[in-house]
């Protein structure tokens, strides 16, 4: 039973996750502690789930993506696309009516769909290697949420914008609920349909995946798309949550945030394989060391250095590789004989 | 439908879009060619520098009158610099001077070759802002020997031949810090005990190191303030919101005043404190720095205490400066904007004349 779940690759993750957690209520006794205040729960862990909620999104868009091997590095100027265009439509627009709001949505998720879809094209149809097609996006989006923006930070005064990423629904942040949608269609898509088998597929093998019947050049566009499609309601809940469009700052190295949610939760980046729910356990580890750096009083110098470390030992500790070596090492004899014995026998 | 995504189609398709994102983008290469043009026309007249000796001789005698006047700026990243920018032109064009402005859009290669046009089409003086500190030597140097004065606005250069240039003209960071801590100490200097928690800008950037050091300068002198916390917020809402937010929830109760590096971080901590349940400018002193109209609207509606003027809007003192300088005078190697402290009470008075 321990055996199975020391093997199981969210096992791991969850550990750094707790740890990181626990390491907080060495400094802050109330770290754990919810309340109700103003009319919804206050809490850090509150917090950590709802300042989580966008880089959760990307990266169960970016999972799919690595899935096929593949590799999307314009999430980030997706994001600040997404948000800019969300801003700019209901800038000016009146609290009574929430008709811009669905407006700004409608248009925001269509753009950057169609931003995935140019991704898709590019690598499924084009042949163009994955990280250079969306590096074309990368630069280029930040450019166009430039464009829109104008360059400067454009304020929102359309109170229902601001709800989709500070509003809160049954005490908790809207955010959360968003998250868990898109977390819930993924599971199903993937889990329960033959979507996520043949994602693997295409990822292992796009060729004999192709001849065994598999059309590997839309599954490949549809994963760009329902990433365009994560990145985009990321940037409307982060545009959204300070009631501005930042073109400059907005979603700057998220996509490298993403992809390190995703290798900590176990997706390798050969593609073949996915964790949904591993990427879910790393995006909340990259969020909670963020928060915990934040409120423990990291000198500000440090920040950065700490959080390689960390992200250095939750990537050691998830190479079966690593872990071998620590157990030898500490077991040293008794590991050293059992090997011998058996090369015994077996020779 | 497989048909529709034949490759040959696709290609053509994604080659016709390249085609016009790149004929968008010759438009401005043409914009880019013109000004290149420019300088080359002029660099004919640049072969008789030998009589710019008699040229420079006539501009004194008509300082008072027209002067033309290069302006390299560093970009437009924020409504601050665009703010700037207005103001410069806005000063130097209704002064009755000839203006020649060249945007850097954040690259030295750009700003050098700016410079260099400028010197070929031998204007009268050179207003810039550095995009970096270094580098600029031999471009300055050039400037020296054909007998234009450099002005700096609102950056410095890190070189030390200062003869290279006249005088920076820029706001006093430090200077800005030291308003906060005497503002606060006015304000809570009677209190036992104040907690403050710091927003720090973009680790390493002048104004970030600047302001701290200030701040912490008066601050230090009074016992009774206390800088309990202090995280860097890279000047942006989401990251002032984020980082307040964690402030909040590991000592909440006990934080007295909030000092931010710039006012986007301070509005977006305020966010994150009315989110907490308690009230900005009531329960937490909150102080910004920059004056943006976002700040004044903050003010306004009763949520933010005070900011600290960084001001952009420093064009007709420039002016003022250069036309000083071409009178003969003598100018200071380093010269403050005026600045000034805006606070709540003010705000709602002064909110519709804010420009940026």
């Amino acid at each position: 039973m321990i055996k199975s779940m020391i093997k199981s690759k969210l096992f791991w993750p969850i550990v750094v996750l707790v740890l990181i957690l626990l390491f907080n209520l060495f400094f802050d006794r109330g770290f754990f502690s919810i309340e109700v205040r103003g009319g919804h729960l206050v809490g850090s862990l509150i917090d950590i789930l709802n300042r989580g909620a966008p880089l959760m999104l990307i990266s169960i868009g970016m999972t799919l993506v690595i899935a096929t091997k593949g590799i999307d590095l314009g999430v980030g100027s997706v994001i600040a696309m997404s948000g800019a265009i969300g801003a700019m439509s209901v800038a000016g627009a009146a609290d009574d009516s929430i008709l811009p709001l669905f407006t700004a949505i409608g248009l925001s998720v269509g753009i950057c769909v169609l931003a995935g879809a140019w991704n898709g094209l590019l690598v499924s149809r084009v042949g163009v290697q994955p990280i250079v097609a969306t590096l074309i996006l990368m630069v280029a989006g930040r450019g166009i949420a430039q464009l829109i923006t104008g360059g400067q930070i454009t304020t929102v005064y359309y109170e229902p914008y601001s709800y989709i990423g500070g509003g809160y629904l049954f005490l908790l942040p809207f955010s959360i609920f968003i998250v868990a949608a898109v977390f819930a269609i993924a599971m199903f898509l993937t889990r329960k349909t033959a979507i996520g088998l043949f994602i693997e597929s295409v990822g292992s093998n796009p060729d004999a995946s192709r001849l065994s019947g598999i059309n590997s050049k839309n599954i490949i566009l549809m994963v760009y798309i329902f990433s365009g499609f994560c990145a985009a309601i990321g940037g409307l809940i982060l545009s959204s949550n300070v009631a501005s469009a930042d073109g400059n700052n907005a979603g700057l190295w998220y996509e490298l945030d993403a992809i390190l949610a995703v290798v900590i939760g176990g997706t390798s980046l050969m593609g073949g394989r996915f964790f949904l729910m591993g990427t879910l356990v790393g995006a909340l580890i990259i969020q909670s060391l963020t928060t915990t750096i934040y409120s423990v009083g990291v000198p500000t110098e440090y920040n950065l250095v700490v959080k390689a470390i960390v992200v250095l030992i939750v990537c050691l500790l998830q190479s079966p590789e690593f872990r071998k070596r620590l157990t030898g090492a500490f077991g040293s004899k008794k590991g050293v004989k059992s090997t011998k014995d058996k090369g015994v026998t077996l020779s | 439908m497989k048909k529709l995504f034949s490759s040959k189609l696709l290609m053509l398709m994604m080659l016709a879009l390249l085609l016009v994102v790149a004929a968008c983008g010759s438009d401005e290469a043409e914009e880019a060619g013109g000004t290149e043009s420019d300088s080359t026309e002029t660099e004919d007249t640049t072969e008789t520098e030998d009589t710019s000796a008699e040229t420079e001789g006539d501009t004194e005698e008509a300082s008072s009158e027209k002067l033309v006047i290069g302006f390299s700026q560093v970009g437009a990243e924020s409504e601050w610099r665009t703010a700037n920018t207005e103001s410069m032109k806005a000063a130097i064009t209704d002064a009755g001077h000839e203006l020649k402005f060249s945007d850097a859009q954040q690259k030295q290669e750009n700003q050098i070759k700016a410079i260099r046009s400028f010197i070929a089409q031998k204007v009268d003086a050179i207003v810039f802002s550095p995009v970096v500190e270094t580098g600029f030597e031999t471009v300055l140097q050039e400037a020296k020997d054909a007998d234009i004065p450099v002005f700096l606005a609102d950056r410095s250069v890190d070189i030390e031949d200062d003869s290279l240039w006249v005088t920076f003209l820029g706001s006093d960071f430090v200077e800005e810090g030291r308003k906060a801590g005497n503002w606060l100490v006015d304000e809570l200097g009677d209190e036992d005990e104040v907690n403050i928690v710091e927003l720090q800008g973009t680790v390493g950037s002048a104004p970030a190191i600047d302001r701290k050091e200030g701040f912490e300068e008066i601050i230090g002198d009074h016992s009774n303030f206390e800088i309990t916390q202090s995280q860097s917020g890279d000047f942006t809402r989401a990251k002032g919101k984020e980082v307040m937010e964690a402030f909040l929830k590991s000592d909440g109760d006990n934080i007295d005043v909030l000092y931010a590096h710039n006012d986007d971080m301070a509005i977006g901590a305020i966010q994150a404190i009315e989110e907490y349940g308690l009230k900005p400018a009531e329960d937490i002193t909150i102080i910004g720095v920059d004056a943006v109209k976002g700040a004044f609207e903050a003010m306004a509606a009763g949520k933010m205490n005070v900011t600290i003027e960084c001001n952009p809007l420093f064009g007709p003192q420039m002016v003022d400066l250069i036309e000083a300088y071409k009178a003969g005078e003598e100018i200071p190697k380093r010269v403050a904007v005026e600045e000034s402290m805006y606070t709540m009470d003010q705000a709602e008075e002064l909110l519709p004349t804010r420009q940026y």
